[in-house]
């Protein structure tokens, strides 16, 4: 394990020992039960963010994308009587082809991806609530698709199911992120998209790649997340949660020049940032500091990381 | 007396002697070259003049007296002024910002407008002296590199330092732009400045300097005056030793033409067609003038920019090339100009760089096998003679001549059948290029089709077979290599 992942993991390891001794509640089954499957809805999107900032790039859009893709889940299954199996392709389909679209438009016509992704934050959340009438969508009572909800909200043998999912898109993303050709190619574009191309790398088609990873990531966290709150107000849902991705991303060691990151320090910058919200309501901390004190647990790490860091280069170079 | 005397000077990094107790003055008025390979401590002594790193031991007299530089503003009050050798230009701002970049006058008092009409006049002034007829509001990234080189060079003498660091500041300028660039340094050297010239390239320290110093392995080893400067005596002093064959020289090369390209008309030169044959087991040299359209050619050949017409064939097979990844599938590989930034991920490994273009030949099912890599990436490091600590060592903690030979072990792992050079030996210290030169003519040797783009005179005759002159977007003439000379080179080269 580098460095940077060794000591998130044990300012994390930290955290929880310092909120388990504050309030025990915090080994309940039933409190690691429910940060667990956030943990595990979160870090599934917060990975296809992560891949896309190894790139040097950035995604805005996921949050927007749930409230999007919410809305329509909502739609296919109560309103037009979809088959469950059919509506979760589709959804799934719709991310990555979301993610497709802006790949194209950041490879193909050189736009900035911050540009891009934040066209589709603003895009995606005014069509949600176009398209819902800005009013909340729900499940009712589940007829026709019970079996996806209890699939989405249960568990496997005590742990959520968004938490095994986790753990199977982290295996796969990991073994593709760090030893497969792709995954080398896009730490090779992330770190110098110039020398890439002139070692024969599509670079184009490798970043493209990146965002459609993501979208459909984002397609997948959209159907836990809808059935997880069980109604989507299209103006409020998912609100934010780009910018959770993208801590974690950051928090876990993925440099946003591009080039530097691992699945595992996205996984545990994940957990971090739950275990901080978390920690907001079992230390009875009133509910509004909730952003305040992630920023500021967020900046005295990157602050630290940055301190020490630059001592040890200091020793390094010449 | 001396206007800049250091004596004694050492300077300890962690784990590296970089300067062990190093003299070195310059008198009034004189031209003193220093030479020496990479890391024999040259730029470690200038910083420690241009206020940059403070010395450990030793001590500086400026004008006789005793000083102190802890800054860089410390040594221009010192009347010290450096012209660096990577450009320290901001690309988005005009020539007379650049040249006032943190002097501007100002009026207006506490409000401190910027004086641009001062400005504007005084670079003005300082443009009509090196010869350049540019107006001071051409922003920088309009220009090319040269004329970037000579905005740099353009904002040291408008500071009017009394002792003048050049470090290599021809390695991007034309051959009249270096010229005008002595004219300069001589005009300088008549008005009483002392100047230090930095240069790999020995013809023009020949051609400068009135004293020489050589620098190796951080000791003073040596210093030539004036009249006994010559090119052997020192290689001699900076490599410690004789270099012989220092070229190596070609027997006759088979008669079969490898690599053609015909008709190529490229985007800077679109009015121009070239076309070029290289034979089999050949060095082409390609010389010209810096914009003459040679790297240009190169980019097109290897798919990195379209080219507006043209064909090119490998084997008597024509073959379409869209992009880099076309032409490394043909066997067609680039060594660029700028290593860092086109040749080498100098964040990655050496390990990841020698294998990026052709991982598939080191991985099954689409996944990477480290131990192929580990391999292949070991034995080219041994085959190359790299100089890391292991194939596992970062490219950008690696000299410049080791990280060309990363980039050059990129592509002899793969078989090539086409190279295409482009300035192999730029800002690299005398043992590796001549190691460097050794490998074209074993590639060579091996029936590999090299094209050699250099600027660098003594380069291309002492390793061509013939030589491709281009000027100004044309091919102006071929040179079988009794016909190469200087004179017949630089004849094609202006026209």
């Amino acid at each position: 394990m580098r460095r940077k992942e060794l000591s998130i993991l044990i300012l994390f390891v930290v955290l929880c020992a310092v909120v388990a001794f504050m309030n025990p509640q915090f080994l309940s089954p039933e409190n690691i039960q429910n940060t667990s499957r956030l943990i595990g809805t979160y870090g599934i999107f917060s990975i296809g963010v992560g891949i896309v900032v190894i790139t040097g790039g950035i995604d805005l859009s996921v949050g927007s994308m749930f409230a999007l893709l919410g809305v329509l889940l909502s739609m296919m299954l109560t309103e037009w009587h979809w088959p469950a199996g059919l509506t979760v392709a589709v959804i799934l389909a719709l991310g990555a082809g979301l993610g497709l679209i802006h790949g194209l438009l950041i490879t193909r016509l050189r736009l900035q991806p911050f540009i891009v992704t934040l066209c589709g934050l603003l895009l995606y959340r005014g069509l949600a609530r176009y398209i819902a009438v800005d009013t909340s969508k729900g499940f009712g009572n589940g007829e026709g698709f019970r079996w996806l909800i209890d699939f989405a909200t249960g568990s496997v043998s005590g742990v959520p199911m968004p938490f095994v999912l986790l753990i199977l898109v982290g295996v796969v993303t990991w073994v593709m992120l760090h030893r497969s050709v792709y995954g080398r190619h896009l730490f090779a574009v992330g770190r110098n998209e110039e020398a890439a191309r002139y070692s024969g790398i599509q670079s184009r088609n490798v970043i493209a790649g990146a965002y459609v990873i993501s979208g459909g990531l984002a397609g997948l966290a959209s159907i836990l997340i809808a059935f997880y709150t069980n109604s989507v107000s299209p103006s409020s849902h998912g609100n934010f949660y780009e910018l959770y991705a993208i801590a974690a991303a950051v928090l876990g060691g993925c440099s946003l020049r591009g080039g530097e990151g691992s699945i595992t320090g996205i996984v545990i910058g994940t957990a971090l940032l739950q275990v901080l919200r978390n920690l907001v309501n079992l230390l009875d901390i009133p509910g509004s500091l909730d952003f305040a004190v992630m920023g500021a647990v967020i900046l005295i790490g990157v602050i630290a990381d940055q301190v020490l860091s630059s001592r040890k280069s200091q020793h390094v170079r010449l | 007396m001396h206007t800049l005397q250091m004596s004694g000077i050492s300077k300890r990094f962690p784990g590296v002697t970089a300067l062990d107790s190093v003299d070195f003055d310059v008198a009034r008025g004189e031209v003193v070259a220093m030479v020496g390979e990479n890391g024999a401590g040259k730029s470690t002594l200038m910083k420690i003049l241009a206020g940059i790193h403070p010395p450990d031991s030793g001590t500086i007299r400026i004008h006789g007296e005793p000083v102190s530089l802890r800054s860089p503003r410390d040594a221009a009050r010192h009347g010290v002024g450096i012209i660096h050798q990577e450009l320290e230009i901001i690309d988005s701002l005009d020539i007379a910002a650049n040249v006032f970049l943190g002097r501007e006058p100002t009026f207006g008092g506490p409000l401190r407008f910027i004086d641009r009409r001062r400005i504007e006049a005084d670079t003005a002034a300082v443009l009509a002296r090196l010869d350049l007829r540019l107006s001071p509001r051409i922003l920088l990234r309009e220009l090319s590199t040269a004329h970037q080189q000579m905005v740099e060079i353009a904002r040291a003498i408008s500071l009017r330092a009394q002792i003048l660091i050049m470090d290599e500041p021809t390695s991007s300028l034309t051959l009249t732009e270096t010229e005008q660039l002595f004219r300069v340094v001589r005009d300088l050297r008549a008005e009483g400045v002392s100047v230090i010239y930095i240069s790999h390239r020995l013809n023009e320290v020949i051609e400068l300097a009135d004293r020489v110093v050589v620098l190796r392995d951080g000791r003073n080893a040596g210093t030539l005056v004036r009249g006994a400067i010559g090119h052997d005596e020192m290689v001699r002093m900076m490599v410690g030793r004789d270099v012989n064959n220092f070229y190596m020289h070609h027997e006759s090369s088979a008669e079969d033409i490898c690599f053609e390209v015909k008709q190529m008309r490229t985007q800077r030169y679109p009015d121009c067609e070239v076309s070029l044959s290289v034979r089999r087991g050949e060095i082409l040299g390609l010389a010209g003038l810096v914009g003459a359209g040679r790297s240009e050619l190169a980019a097109a050949i290897y798919g990195v920019d379209r080219p507006l017409s043209g064909s090119i064939r490998i084997e008597g097979e024509t073959i379409p090339i869209h992009s880099p990844r076309d032409a490394i599938r043909r066997g067609i590989y680039l060594i660029p100009e700028d290593r860092r930034a086109f040749g080498l991920i100098t964040a990655m490994t050496v390990r990841e760089n020698i294998t990026l273009p052709a991982l598939e030949k080191y991985s099954a099912a689409g996944l990477i096998q480290r131990s192929a890599e580990d391999a292949v990436s070991q034995k080219m490091c041994a085959e190359l003679k790299i100089k890391t600590p292991s194939s596992e060592a970062t490219v950008s903690n690696l000299s410049g001549g080791n990280q060309q030979k990363v980039v050059l072990a990129k592509w002899l792992s793969l078989g090539p059948k086409v190279i295409l050079f482009d300035e192999p030996t730029r800002g690299i210290d005398v043992g590796a290029k001549a190691e460097i030169y050794q490998l074209m003519r074993r590639l060579a040797d091996r029936g590999v089709a090299l094209l050699m783009i250099s600027s660098d005179m003594e380069e291309i005759l002492g390793n061509s077979d013939r030589v491709a002159v281009m000027h100004e977007g044309r091919v102006s003439g071929v040179l079988e290599r009794a016909e190469c000379s200087q004179e017949a080179i630089m004849r094609l080269a202006v026209a």
